[in-house]
């Protein structure tokens, strides 16, 4: 991935408003129903309705059941978010708990002061 | 009725998993679940279900009343299975470190490959490194047909991309991505044999690290748990085994790879750090990485038990034979010739191999010096013509620059042939270039150990020793001379304004051997040995010798000559002697003449005067007279003529 890399690399630091409006399709990988994926379920749909109103499509695979789609999807950390438009691809590895990271990891905008809504329970 | 009620147990977790099939987890969880009770049973031998599996041992299995012993997994590759005493841990990970490029890779996907065709294991690379048809492409060079592996469902490559992400994780995560590929591409293939190529490469793209331990830690449980044999490779780190310490989960099996220079040869080295359960060789061994993959040279692990055998290899001189009691060499002894350069140490070689190709034996030559048509061209000078047996396939000739590669390189290059060609004689000319590839003390001991080899191979090993010109040749240059069996000497002697060759035998074990120096020459028809003159004025050799064959010649001459001489004037005494007989006989036999002569003129001189006085008696008329005359003269005439 080097060639993304860099076309990432010598991106403006703050995207274009009209980019902010583009369609987001995203997928959520997770593994079983364990407290770990729900959570990462429950962060991912609060993260999409606070941050991308209407405007998204989240998927949620669990790779138990389709294990090739792990492999083809280079899926090797669980929870991983990955944004499949607009390009380029992201991954993001967590259970999403960090919405701060998940703006920075979507190229999206970072307010001020990020809330952080649902804690990992440690 | 117990033994049918574990089977139903087993089974019943099974069925309960079909209609799970789709799910995975579940699916491998219940299974998961069965060999977890089986494993339990086995530890807990007062456990209900232990005593289960006892029975069905008894009643069906028929299991070894022995403690279970540590059941290995052969790697197939050369060598490394004796030095860890038949393989790798079965069902356990194993970790293979080593810096870049010292053929981790490399030996995981041999053990992988091995294993598909010799050993009926099918296998999963999981490679982090590089992807499939980047492998695939790299191992062809080592005979390995991995897309032909693949297809037949042997092996599976499955490539896991790691992504450096600057901004970190979101939050927790596991690697069940990981387990889940690996569960999967195991059951696909019903996969034995698991490579994970490297690990560590997941330090780079997650940033938790605390997070990534523990799932390295349950990954490695996982696996054991699969009973999959695997191999973990790593990158060596700074006085670590691991550059991330993940030794510290992997703790069955080490072993540690090395490619080190020494002198300017890199040497790659293999060492088995620790193998629990199991004894195994310590040292660091050295490997070569050929065209048919790894091959590890356990040379230490060779005893000092070889059979000796009885029979005898001619050297293809016979006076050289003669003087080795009269049979020649033994056969699978070591015979080492030392001497100068240009004292004829190479066309001895060739004669023995020559020798043994004449007898339909294989030989094969080691040439450190001259390449094989040269070898060919300057022994057809003296005789020997090695062309055919080269054609015939009878003699292989092997020519190296010492400066090749490192002498461990050289020293596993020379066993791989003669694993592969199996001669009879192995010649190797001259032993002591070889030490140009790395240090002398390395040189001698793994020297040594190479003549071990040939020693329990019954393989007659004949090396050249070039010595310099001020050493002595009884010491070896490579300080092997004590371990040879045949220890042959050829010093050249400067005398008179010439060179010649002195050859004798310094020592043979086991053969009344000649104590005597013979003159040593390169004739048209190969070596000629001669007796060297000895007398009162020392050991004279070439046109010496020669200037003394024929003063003693002419010495000779001249005695013979004094006789004829004497003799001659003997001859002539003789005739001179005889001469002067006749000449007194001639003279007696003159004397007698004479004598004879004066005799018959008495008698005439009587007879006439008788026959005077007769007539004087007749003339006077006495008949006394008459009478008497006629008797007289009757008498006188008897007288005479008598």
């Amino acid at each position: 991935m080097p060639a993304r890399k860099r076309t990432q690399a010598i991106a403006p630091p703050s995207p274009p408003p009209e980019a902010w409006q583009e369609r987001f399709i995203l997928r959520l990988y997770v593994a079983g129903t364990t407290p770990q994926s729900t959570r990462a379920i429950l962060n991912a749909r609060k993260f999409c309705e606070e941050n991308l109103n209407g405007r998204y499509q989240l998927d949620v695979i669990d790779i138990y059941q389709r294990p090739t789609l792990a492999r083809d999807e280079q899926i090797v950390a669980v929870p991983t978010l990955v944004r499949h438009l607009p390009l380029p691809l992201r991954k993001l590895v967590g259970d999403l708990s960090d919405f701060e990271r998940v703006l920075i990891g979507l190229d999206l905008p970072v307010p001020k002061r990020a809330q952080t809504i649902v804690k990992s329970t440690k | 009725m117990q033994i049918e009620d574990f089977q139903t147990q087993s089974h019943l977790l099974l069925w309960r998993a079909r209609p799970f099939r789709d799910s995975f987890p579940i699916c491998f969880g219940l299974c998961y679940e069965a060999h977890v009770r089986h494993e339990l049973a086995a530890a807990n031998p007062y456990s209900r279900f232990s005593k289960r599996m006892r029975t069905l041992s008894k009643t069906k299995v028929h299991c070894q009343p022995h403690p279970v012993v540590l059941t290995k997994t052969p790697t197939g590759i050369q060598g490394l299975d004796d030095i860890t005493a038949g393989g790798l841990p079965q069902g356990r990970p194993t970790l293979v470190s080593g810096q870049a490029g010292s053929g981790k890779t490399l030996l995981a996907i041999e053990f992988l490959a091995r294993g598909a065709l010799e050993f009926n294991e099918p296998g999963v690379f999981m490679a982090f490194e590089e992807n499939g048809k980047e492998l695939v492409q790299n191992v062809v060079s080592l005979g390995f047909d991995l897309s032909d592996l693949i297809a037949r469902k042997l092996v599976l490559i499955d490539y896991i991309e790691i992504e450096h992400n600057e901004a970190g994780e979101t939050g927790e995560f596991n690697l069940e991505g990981l387990f889940v590929r690996l569960g999967y591409a195991i059951d696909s293939i019903g996969a034995k044999r698991v490579v994970l190529d490297s690990l560590e490469t997941l330090f780079a793209g997650l940033t938790n690290t605390a997070i990534l331990r523990a799932e390295l830690r349950r990954l490695f449980c996982w696996l054991k748990s699969k009973g999959v044999t695997a191999i973990i490779t790593a990158e060596r780190g700074d006085g670590t085994l691991t550059r991330h310490g993940i030794e510290e989960y992997i703790s069955d099996c080490v072993i540690l790879l090395d490619h080190r220079v020494n002198n300017q040869f890199a040497t790659r080295r293999l060492r088995i750090v620790k193998y629990r359960g199991s004894a195994h060789g310590a040292d660091e061994y050295p490997f070569l990485i050929g065209d048919r993959g790894l091959s590890v040279w356990p040379m230490t692990s060779l005893g000092l038990t070889h059979v000796a055998p009885t029979d005898r290899v001619l050297s293809g001189i016979s006076r050289l034979d003669a003087m080795l009691g009269g049979k020649g060499y033994y056969r699978g002894s070591s015979i080492l010739v030392s001497g100068t350069a240009g004292s004829g140490k190479t066309s001895l070689a060739a004669h023995l191999a020559d020798a043994a190709c004449r007898r339909g034996e294989r030989s094969l030559m080691f040439l450190f010096e001259e390449s094989p048509s040269q070898l060919i061209r300057n022994m057809r000078s003296i005789g020997i013509d090695l062309e055919p047996w080269v054609k015939k396939e009878r003699l292989l000739l092997h020519a190296a620059r010492p400066t090749l590669c490192g002498l461990e390189m050289h020293l596993v290059t020379m066993r791989k042939l003669t694993e592969d060609f199996e001669p009879s004689v192995v010649v190797i000319d001259p032993v002591t270039n070889l030490a140009a590839g790395g240090t002398m003390a390395e040189a001698r001991s793994l020297l040594k150990r190479l003549i071990d080899y040939f020693k329990t191979r019954q393989i007659t090993a004949f090396l050249t020793n070039l010595t310099a010109g001020t050493r002595t040749e009884e010491n070896s240059e490579m300080g092997i001379s004590s371990l040879m069996d045949t220890l042959l000497l050829v010093r050249d002697i400067e005398t008179n304004g010439e060179r010649n060759r002195l050859l004798y035998v310094l020592k043979s074990r086991g053969m009344a051997h000649s104590n005597q120096v013979r003159e040593f020459r390169l004739t048209d028809g190969g070596i000629d040995l001669l007796d060297a003159y000895i007398g009162p004025g020392g050991v004279l050799t070439g046109t010496a010798r020669l200037a003394q064959e024929a003063r003693e010649a002419s010495e000779a001459l001249m005695l013979q000559r004094d006789s004829d001489l004497r003799k001659h004037e003997l001859d002539c005494k003789r005739q001179a002697i005889e001469a002067k007989m006749d000449a007194l006989r001639l003279e007696l036999a003159g004397s007698e003449a004479d004598w004879e002569r004066i005799g018959a003129q008495e008698m005439e001189r009587e007879e006439t005067k008788v026959h005077d006085r007769a007539a004087m008696a007749q003339a006077r008329r006495s008949d006394s007279v008459a009478r008497r005359e006629t008797d007289g003269m009757e008498m006188s005439l008897a007288h005479a003529r008598t």
